[in-house]
């Protein structure tokens, strides 16, 4: 089933001058339930303007978002988006536990058992036992997990998220792909993950969405064919792996090129 | 143990220096004494009058005007900086304003005050408040404008509607600013409430000082000068003692102790 639908989304921004610059030139893609999806490009090639769109923070200057059919005016109820500056996205005044619980609050489901879900969501980022800590008495990986429980104890039907793993470190940004992974099996949630990452865009994603240098637009939709679980080290030497890798490599130097 | 090392013995010897050699050069000289009584006989009038009760009128006075003027203005200036941080335009409308009456010294509105108020306790209020309400304000509206836009976006992704989030990210994520311009006034209101009573007169510490001076009475006015200092230290002892509390949060992450 559909549930995210992009159609013709531009978005310019007026400069200092007065003149107004092109970030995003007539995307449409879809992302169906369930789904893994990725948005992959350059840096600086308005990827977050695009998210922050769909999330309704910002609006387009033309074309629309609908989920589940629903145009974005606004953000929605059922999506909620994870962004890569963890530090600045949680809340320093509340313990892990009271950051986990804010989605329920601001639903006005603070009922027992949510404590109880935000423990279990917790127990699922593998912070268990960090429940009374402060934000900044965790490490940056630590601190996006609880981003990433925070999100998800709100049940939005669609979590974005904005290059996410950015900055925590390799082996950290290897731990939490996992972990999100294991999470979006176990909780069917739909994901669009927006990275410049093209290995982790292909180790993650059901399907891929590439978008070219700014103004940007989509060069191409790439289905991922590769099996579930994924492994770290036998799915990223998996020759489909490194054939499709080598594709969107192509892709990019020959958008580059022109 | 704790305690003991927190205290800073060498401070207090060399106060209590200062205080030995004020007592040994004005009992030595008669003449010093007419504006120096000796210390011994400061405290000797202190407790006097604590305990015939002939300050409590005017203590309680003092504190009354105090806890009134001070809370009004934390909360006045609290809710006017988070609306003027958070909305530009609000902000830009009032900026000429602020900056016009924010430097001008706040005993000057006394007399406006007088003019409109008379000289009972809503005069001493009224003007407790408004010079309360400058460092609470400028410091507050900063707090606002330093937020990082992430995370009212962090709010807004959630649902949180625009007023929701004043009182549940906004308040929170400046309140550090908040309790330096609360601490800043927290002073300023003892000053305007001592300054106000010295002028209209009537009643409370202030006043009390400066009748004695008339009177001649030397030493009462110093053993109510000693007691606005104790109630200003105790207020800022409490004071700390709450922001300890309440800003734990804040402390760990920051540098220093």
């Amino acid at each position: 089933m559909r549930l995210l639908d992009v159609e013709g989304l531009s978005k310019s921004y007026r400069q200092v001058g007065g003149e107004s610059t092109l970030a995003l030139d007539e995307i449409s893609f879809q992302v169906d339930e369930k789904e893994f999806s990725s948005i992959v490009g350059p840096s600086g090639c308005g990827k977050s303007t695009l998210l922050m769109c769909i999330a309704g923070l910002i609006p387009p200057t033309s074309g629309t978002v609908k989920v589940k059919g629903i145009k974005v005016n606004g953000p929605p109820q059922n999506l909620v988006l994870v962004f890569q500056e963890y530090n600045k996205s949680l809340f320093a005044w509340r313990s892990v536990l009271g950051n986990v619980l804010f989605g329920l609050e601001a639903k006005r489901q603070l009922s027992s058992d949510a404590q109880e879900r935000a423990r279990h969501l917790l127990h699922l980022v593998g912070l268990e036992g960090f429940e009374r800590h402060y934000p900044w008495e965790l490490s940056g990986g630590m601190q996006q997990r609880v981003a990433i429980a925070r999100a998800l104890a709100y049940e939005p039907e669609v979590l974005l998220m904005d290059e996410p793993f950015g900055s925590v470190d390799a082996l950290t940004r290897l731990e939490l792909e996992d972990a999100l992974l294991r999470l979006w099996k176990e909780l069917k949630t739909t994901i669009l993950f927006v990275t410049h990452d093209i290995d982790e865009a292909i180790y993650l994603s059901d399907r891929i969405c590439l978008l070219s240098r700014r103004p940007s637009r989509v060069v191409q939709r790439i289905d991922v064919h590769l099996g579930r679980p994924r492994h770290q080290l036998a799915t990223r030497a998996d020759p489909k792996f490194v054939e499709l890798r080598n594709e969107i490599y192509k892709q990019i130097s020959d958008e580059a090129g022109k | 143990m704790k305690l003991l090392k927190k205290i800073n013995f060498a401070g207090l010897a060399s106060l209590g220096v200062l205080l030995l050699l004020w007592e040994i050069f004005t009992r030595a000289s008669p003449l010093l004494q007419l504006y120096f009584p000796p210390v011994s006989r400061i405290l000797l009038s202190l407790y006097q009058l604590i305990f015939s009760w002939e300050l409590a009128g005017h203590f309680l006075a003092s504190l009354g005007r105090f806890l009134s003027g001070y809370l009004l203005a934390a909360a006045v200036a609290v809710t006017l900086g988070i609306v003027l941080g958070h909305f530009r335009t609000a902000y830009s409308l009032s900026e000429a304003l602020i900056e016009f009456l924010r430097p001008m010294p706040s005993v000057a509105i006394i007399p406006v005050a007088i003019l409109f108020l008379g000289i009972g306790d809503s005069m001493m209020v009224a003007v407790t408040v408004y010079a309360c309400t400058w460092p609470i304000l400028i410091n507050t509206i900063d707090g606002v404008r330093n937020i990082d836009r992430t995370l009212i976006d962090t709010a807004r992704t959630f649902g949180l509607g625009r007023w929701k989030a004043l009182g549940k990210i906004v308040l929170p994520a400046a309140s550090p600013y908040i309790v330096t311009g609360l601490r800043v006034s927290l002073s300023i209101a003892l000053i305007l409430v001592t300054t106000s009573e010295m002028i209209v007169g009537g009643s409370g510490l202030g006043f009390f000082i400066l009748d004695e001076e008339r009177s001649l009475r030397t030493s009462n006015m110093y053993a109510g000068i000693v007691l606005v200092a104790m109630l200003g230290y105790s207020l800022n002892r409490l004071f700390l003692f709450l922001e300890r509390k309440a800003m734990s949060w804040h402390r760990g992450m920051t540098a220093g102790e």
